[in-house]
């Protein structure tokens, strides 16, 4: 005679009346949606990516095409909405095609130093001992130096372009991470759960898998997304400082750092690149925040 | 206490070390011989060496790191390739305009960032509060590289009240404390405050809500003091902390203040690091950045140690 599974006998007796409660991730979801603040973020970001990526189809003019005869015009003017700048391109144009490269330059160091500093941090964090000290020693180097001189110090070693830029702020970021990630790590290592787990057999990448990612990357997340607000102002920072983007590729630092020389011309139009980093860096703070809150991550 | 005072001050030392090994990196991560600046593109091989036997780059590794660090801690921080000058010589007479600039902007930071966040930390979710959070967003998010140069736009180009650029009407050959070369420190420092301001505000209004909620503070109230009284307490109680980061913060601002140096020509260290990238002088990159790092650790090591001393709630065995 076959028996029936004691769970699935069970379960034919009583049929779950439960509702399945939402996952940890629907809840945060559903409370950054009621907020107001980080919805108008999220809403300016998704507006900035969405002209930056079909920037070549919606621009109104060629962003490359000078002109000696239309120099620095007014905001306003019929044909350069935004007016145009030193060279007498279109700035609306170059504006839209520039948020590709100051997006791109602002999130890629944070994505990169978010994967090698969690890497580093969980695997200072669980092994313990000799490594998490050399690992730990080494990290505590990079942080002593002011954020903004590390990456001018190793750019500027390096010599100006777009991947020695990337690299350099990767470089910056990852200690941030990494410190998080090693004590988040270490408190996971030492709970009653991790022994047990152990006990009963898991192997080390179980344990990282299951235990420690779950825990670890969280705050990991929250913090990161803070970090692109200042990975934006330094990437723009290093192009208006002639460290990053190159000449004539438009980009919203090296474009603040060419009309620089028409201040006293064309004030407002020479502000303009400035106020798109401003709105860009303000949205993600702002998206940030809300993260925070909807998730409950003390900092 | 003591013990930890000491070990603390110990742990610096390799941080410091570790700090002027990555500056001694620089100039050999950088692509090409560091000697390509002031060598003409005709240099014979014979000149090439000496050059390179001068400044010692025909040495080993190792070797050219101990001889440097042991004359950087002699105040030799070597010459500078493009001018000849030495480059503790160019740095010192630097960090003095940058210091008076970060220290400044410190100081208006802190007594906005603070009044911000007590007023906001008084008034939690009122409209008070929402503003006084807002603008700390703001000084946190605003590129100041561009916040000085619309501040240059308002208050040079149209209302013509400050001098864009400068450290002085002369110049800048000497420093003096009055209104004609205050003036030329205005702007800059404002700008450069914002910084401080928004993250001094947010920890104090943080601190503040904390401090309210402490049950301390329902027994002052309980036994009749009244509201000024129980003002003190939480000044007394936040100060510590509002303090340690005003003291981070005045370090991060001496490190980054090139963007903000670059905007307004202000004869600083940031001056002195943009010469420094764009002509490629690494000795001079090398000896600069090594100050100001090393200005750092010293910082947070002291401001560490002042806690310690000062704040008895914090132990630290």
């Amino acid at each position: 005679m076959q028996t029936v599974p004691a769970t699935a006998a069970i379960a034919s007796i009583n049929p779950p009346a439960y509702k399945r409660s939402r996952g940890h991730w629907a809840n945060v979801a559903a409370r950054i949606v009621r907020n107001p603040l980080a919805m108008t973020a999220a809403i300016i970001l998704l507006a900035l990516i969405g002209i930056a990526v079909f920037a070549p189809w919606i621009m109104p003019a060629d962003p490359f095409a000078t002109s000696m005869f239309t120099r620095l015009k007014p905001i306003g003017t019929p044909g350069h909405l935004f007016g145009t700048d030193e060279l007498g391109r279109d700035l609306l144009s170059r504006l839209m095609l520039g948020g590709r490269l100051s997006l791109f330059m602002g999130i890629t160091p944070v994505l990169m130093a978010f994967v090698i500093g969690s890497g580093i941090g969980i695997l200072a964090g669980y092994a313990g001992g000799f490594i998490n000290t050399a690992i730990m020693r080494t990290i505590d180097v990079l942080y002593a130096f002011p954020s903004v001189l590390l990456a001018i110090a190793l750019s500027g070693a390096l010599g100006a372009g777009i991947v020695n830029a990337l690299t350099s702020l990767t470089i910056v970021f990852i200690p941030q991470i990494a410190r998080i990630a090693e004590s988040v790590t270490t408190q996971v290592r030492r709970s009653d759960y991790v022994d047990a787990a152990r006990a009963s057999g898991a192997s080390a990448f179980t344990i990282v898998r299951a235990h420690v990612l779950g825990n670890v990357l969280g705050p990991i997340f929250v913090y990161s997304t803070s970090l692109i607000s200042v990975s934006m102002i330094l990437a723009s920072g290093l192009s208006f400082l002639g460290l990053g983007v190159k000449p004539p590729e438009p980009e919203w630092g090296l474009m603040l750092n060419t009309l620089r020389t028409a201040i006293y011309t064309q004030p407002w139009v020479a502000a303009l690149p400035g106020a798109f980093i401003f709105i860009t860096s303000i949205s993600f703070n702002m998206l940030s925040d809300g993260l925070r809150s909807a998730m409950e991550v003390k900092q | 206490m003591i013990s930890y005072l000491i070990r603390r001050v110990l742990y610096a030392m390799p941080i410091m070390l570790g700090v002027a090994f990555l500056c001694f990196m620089l100039v050999h991560i950088a692509p090409g011989d560091p000697l390509v600046a002031i060598l003409p593109p005709d240099a014979s091989v014979d000149l090439q060496k000496q050059l390179m036997e001068l400044y010692g780059f025909n040495r080993s590794y190792p070797e050219q790191f101990f001889s440097w660090v042991w004359r950087a801690v002699h105040g030799d921080l070597g010459s500078s390739i493009a001018t000849g000058r030495p480059v503790a010589q160019e740095v010192f007479k630097a960090v003095g305009n940058t210091f008076m600039l970060a220290a400044l902007a410190t100081l208006i930071g802190f007594f906005f960032g603070s009044l911000f966040g007590f007023v906001a930390g008084y008034f939690r979710n009122s409209w008070v509060d929402k503003i006084a959070s807002f603008i700390s967003v703001v000084g946190v998010s605003v590129p100041h590289y561009w916040l000085g140069m619309v501040l240059v736009i308002i208050f040079s180009s149209q209302l013509m009240w400050l001098p864009a650029t400068g450290a002085g009407p002369d110049g800048s050959a000497a420093w003096i404390w009055d209104f004609e070369h205050v003036k030329y420190l205005i702007m800059p420092a404002v700008t450069m405050s914002f910084i401080p301001m928004g993250i001094i505000a947010r920890t104090v209004r943080a601190l503040v809500a904390d401090i309210l909620s402490q049950e301390f503070v329902i027994g002052l109230k309980a036994r009749g003091l009244g509201e000024f009284g129980v003002f003190r307490h939480v000044v007394k109680n936040c100060a510590p902390t509002a303090m340690a980061v005003m003291g981070l913060q005045l370090g991060y601002l001496l490190g980054g203040s090139i963007l903000i140096e670059t905007v307004f020509s202000w004869p600083g260290t940031g001056f002195l690091l943009n010469q420094a990238i764009f002509q490629r002088d690494l000795p001079l990159l090398q000896g600069t950045i090594l100050v100001l790092a090393l200005f750092f650790v010293s910082l947070n090591l002291l401001v560490d140690i002042l806690q310690t001393v000062f704040d008895p709630r914090i132990e630290r065995a």
